[in-house]
């Protein structure tokens, strides 16, 4: 076992762990926080994959501004601890959950045999990095970055909109 | 390998040493700094052995001591874990963040070229907001697990302009991005060594003194100093979002906002003093532009640049206290308003300029 | 040596599949709101794995559009949230049944 291995796995169960309890947590709080942790894994796993710009962007977007957005409004309506459901939907559900998860390893592990994994030495230096991102974005992704900034400009009228006090 | 990684734990032992120190004589500064401002005396009760020092035996022995002897609580019906958790989250971005600000050029010893920074990350001043951004957690934290209406104003008060402040430091910077063409702090530095006309330093001060000032106003906002200390309001909200700590997490907090006016500091110095440079100081030794040249050996190039480094962050910190001691705290929706209306098309318009600028330049 | 493509692979379907239970069974709207948000780091992570694989910086790229778009829904979703709440101060889909037929 590499130590890249070792470090790999160290990461998965920490992710796994918290993912399990952002679904299983009584308190919603506590569900943000291990999601915000789970978000930050995630991006020290991009950092293992030569995506560090990647992971830069998921700190700052994801964890830290979603995320305090999905904290600011558990502050504001103050939910208090909730009701997990019933053992019978948990158990049919985990049990569905576990059939999908296979199914999806089932399909995914001849894709990933087909797929030939560059080496290290053969991956450019640039790789990743906020010139080779940026190059891409600009080149063959100008009208999806145009339309992007659309989208988020109507997401932010609409939520204005929505959460307005209207006058009754 | 054993030896690159050796050589890593001396630097950031090296850095987290200069800013948890440096955070410690700032609380000294800021008291007696204040006392001075104020015409008082301050605080000199504490003495060892008779030496007083100024204050110093109090803000830096007294202080800590007690704050640490004192009786660690949590709120009833507060959340204890979340209540424990918040000051280290408040006080670890600061720290963390210095790990991609440089405090020197290459140290050479031997045939090996150290780089005077503790990570030369290719996303760099990414790296540096990514982690600003963690900083609100704290805060968001720490006024939720108190179980507490004034923390909880508090905490939604400061999370709000934290996050709204971040995004103008974030744009503010980009102009000083466009011109020096990289990401890299480290980078950044070297390139303000460049001599416009042969004689003017290229420091950032000169070619973006717009956005050096909205920098600035941003990241006194950012570390919640006055005038945008809302969210701990010490005359309005009891205590804000530390309302309901006391003893060695109040000190976490304390000491982790001190953390980060030494953060801001260095990063002002880095993107807009030059950092570690000294004017006409090149690797070898000066060159004037006027045509003498003094050549000096390696190692005194190296203390020099360090010594440079240190002195524009403790005149950075210095001119954040003075300006907490002068200025009288904004209001709220003040507050808001100068983030959203003022700073943020301010920043938009000089990246613009900055661009026709660069633009009509390099034809 | 480096970590075995399959292994990015098997964790993001196991994320993936816990975000699938959170958003089946929890009975909370902001819950329900964060699993799907786990799912879509999930896709990231494939995408990201893949992209590292073949040496594509086009992964990544798709990784940025994602998050914008994880970004537009939860703002969205969350102000959804908040004007319900208005009405009636719940968060618990199950009694969201006015227009039920």
């Amino acid at each position: 076992m590499s130590v890249e291995e070792i470090g790999f796995f160290l990461l998965a169960t920490f992710l796994v762990g918290f993912s399990v309890l952002v679904i299983l947590a009584r308190n919603p709080v506590h569900s943000a926080l291990a999601l915000v942790a789970a978000l930050f894994i995630m991006a020290v796993l991009f950092l293992t994959l030569n995506a560090p710009m990647v992971a830069a962007l998921q700190v700052l977007v994801y964890a830290g501004a979603i995320m305090v957005l999905f904290l600011f409004v558990l502050m504001l309506l103050n939910p208090g601890t909730v009701e997990r459901g019933s053992a019978l939907a948990w158990g049919l559900t985990a049990t569905a959950g576990a059939v999908l998860a296979l199914e999806l390893i089932g399909f995914v592990m001849p894709a990933a045999d087909s797929v030939q994994r560059l080496p290290t030495s053969e991956i450019e230096s640039r790789f990743g990095s906020p010139e080779a991102l940026g190059l891409t974005l600009f080149s063959g992704f100008v009208l999806p970055f145009e339309v992007a900034s659309v989208l988020l400009l109507v997401a932010i009228i609409g939520a204005v909109t929505l959460a307005r006090r209207t006058k009754e | 390998m054993l030896v690159e990684l050796g050589i890593i734990a001396v630097k950031s032992f090296i850095v987290l040493f200069m800013v948890l120190n440096l955070a410690g004589v700032m609380g000294w500064v800021e008291r007696k700094g204040s006392a001075l401002i104020q015409d008082r005396i301050g605080a000199n009760r504490a003495s060892v052995l008779g030496f007083a020092g100024l204050g110093l035996v109090n803000t830096l022995l007294a202080d800590p001591i007690k704050f640490l002897t004192k009786e660690d609580f949590v709120p009833p019906h507060g959340d204890k874990f979340l209540h424990t958790l918040a000051p280290c989250l408040a006080f670890f971005p600061a720290l963390v963040t210095f790990a991609v600000i440089p405090f020197g050029d290459v140290l050479v010893v031997g045939s090996r070229e150290i780089n005077l920074q503790v990570a030369n990350l290719n996303i760099g001043i990414l790296y540096v907001f990514a982690m600003a951004s963690l900083g609100v957690y704290g805060i968001v934290i720490g006024a939720w697990a108190s179980n507490n209406k004034f923390s909880l104003l508090g905490g939604i008060r400061g999370s709000a302009q934290m996050i709204s402040y971040e995004v103008a430091m974030g744009l503010s910077v980009m102009g000083i991005l466009m011109i020096y063409g990289t990401l890299e702090p480290q980078e950044i530095a070297r390139a303000q060594g460049h001599l416009l006309w042969g004689w003017l330093p290229a420091w950032g001060i000169v070619l973006q003194p717009v956005a050096f000032l909205l920098f600035l106003t941003a990241a006194v906002a950012e570390s919640k100093r006055v005038p945008f200390d809302l969210p701990e309001g010490e005359s309005e909200l009891v205590a804000g979002f530390h309302t309901e700590y006391s003893g060695g997490k109040f000190l976490m907090f304390f000491a982790g906002e001190f953390a980060e006016m030494v953060t801001a500091a260095g990063l002002i110095t880095t993107l807009f003093f030059g950092g570690w440079q000294v004017p006409f100081l090149f690797r070898d030794g000066f060159h004037f532009p006027w045509g003498s040249d003094f050549m000096i050996p390696q190692l005194v190039v190296v203390a020099l640049q360090i010594i440079a480094f240190l002195t524009k962050i403790i005149f950075f910190c210095w001119l954040f206290i003075l300006i907490r001691w002068t200025l009288p705290r904004f209001r709220y929706d003040q507050v808001m308003r100068l983030g959203w209306k003022m700073l943020l098309p301010a920043a938009l318009a000089n990246l613009i300029v900055t661009a026709i600028a660069i633009a009509v330049f390099a034809a | 040596m480096m970590v075995p493509l399959h292994y990015y692979l098997v964790l993001s379907a196991v994320v993936f599949c816990v975000g699938v239970v959170g958003v089946l069974v929890r009975r909370n709207l902001i819950i329900i709101l964060m699993s799907v948000e786990l799912m879509l780091n999930a896709i990231n992570l494939t995408f990201i794995a893949f992209a590292r694989a073949l040496g594509s910086m086009e992964g990544q790229v798709i990784v940025v559009f994602v998050m914008t778009v994880a970004a537009a829904e939860a703002v969205i979703g969350l102000a959804i949230v908040i004007a319900g709440y208005r009405h009636r101060p719940t968060l618990d889909p199950e009694e969201m049944h006015l227009l039920k037929g």
